[in-house]
């Protein structure tokens, strides 16, 4: 009986999955363009010079790089620290 | 469990919602949440880049500096989207 919600139909949960992949990938998309154009944008002009380019190639790069590295950082601390991490956690 | 399971059924079955239709709504309700992000992101920038002081009326070269600023952050909207995804293509091949 519970099994027959819509949620159960194979076919709209994969939808759903591949479309909140999607969704995820847009969001942070829409979040490193405004990080970025902080960091790389001066008054706009007519065209997007390759110089601008190169920086949002570079700052979205970097981005991940410390998103990743935070992340690893974070896990290590976690790990070597045992008794506090469990407040952490909480 | 079973209310939850139970609502969502007798909603699907009154508005007799097939999978397709439910897709296509999801897929639309998507896209204007997208086009809303970007709206509203890109008003703040370019308020921020082309209003020094708010004077009495949104002047020419105002207009002319927020339609230049649309343009620029839709083309760094698509650098960036083109950059995280070539990494993610890199990641995954690593893997």
């Amino acid at each position: 009986m519970d099994s027959q919600g819509v949620a159960a139909d194979p076919h709209l949960q994969q939808f759903i999955e591949v479309e909140s992949q999607k969704q995820r990938f847009q969001q942070l998309v829409h979040q490193m363009t405004e990080v970025c154009w902080e960091k790389c944008m001066d008054k706009p002009g007519p065209k997007l010079d390759s110089r601008t380019e190169v920086c949002f190639v570079n700052c979205v790069e970097r981005f991940i790089d410390t998103s990743q590295f935070i992340l690893n950082r974070l896990e290590q601390t976690q790990r070597t620290r045992g008794s506090f991490s469990e407040t952490i956690t909480d | 469990m079973d209310s939850f399971g139970s609502d969502y059924s007798s909603a699907a079955g009154s508005g007799k919602m097939d999978t397709g239709t439910i897709m296509e709504q999801v897929k639309v309700q998507i896209a204007v949440a997208n086009a809303q992000e970007l709206l509203q992101r890109m008003t703040d920038k370019c308020f921020k880049k082309c209003i020094g002081k708010p004077g009495s009326t949104l002047d020419n070269s105002e207009q002319k500096c927020i339609a230049m600023c649309m343009d620029r952050y839709m083309d760094a909207w698509n650098t960036v989207s083109r950059a995280y995804n070539s990494r993610l293509q890199r990641e995954r091949a690593r893997m």
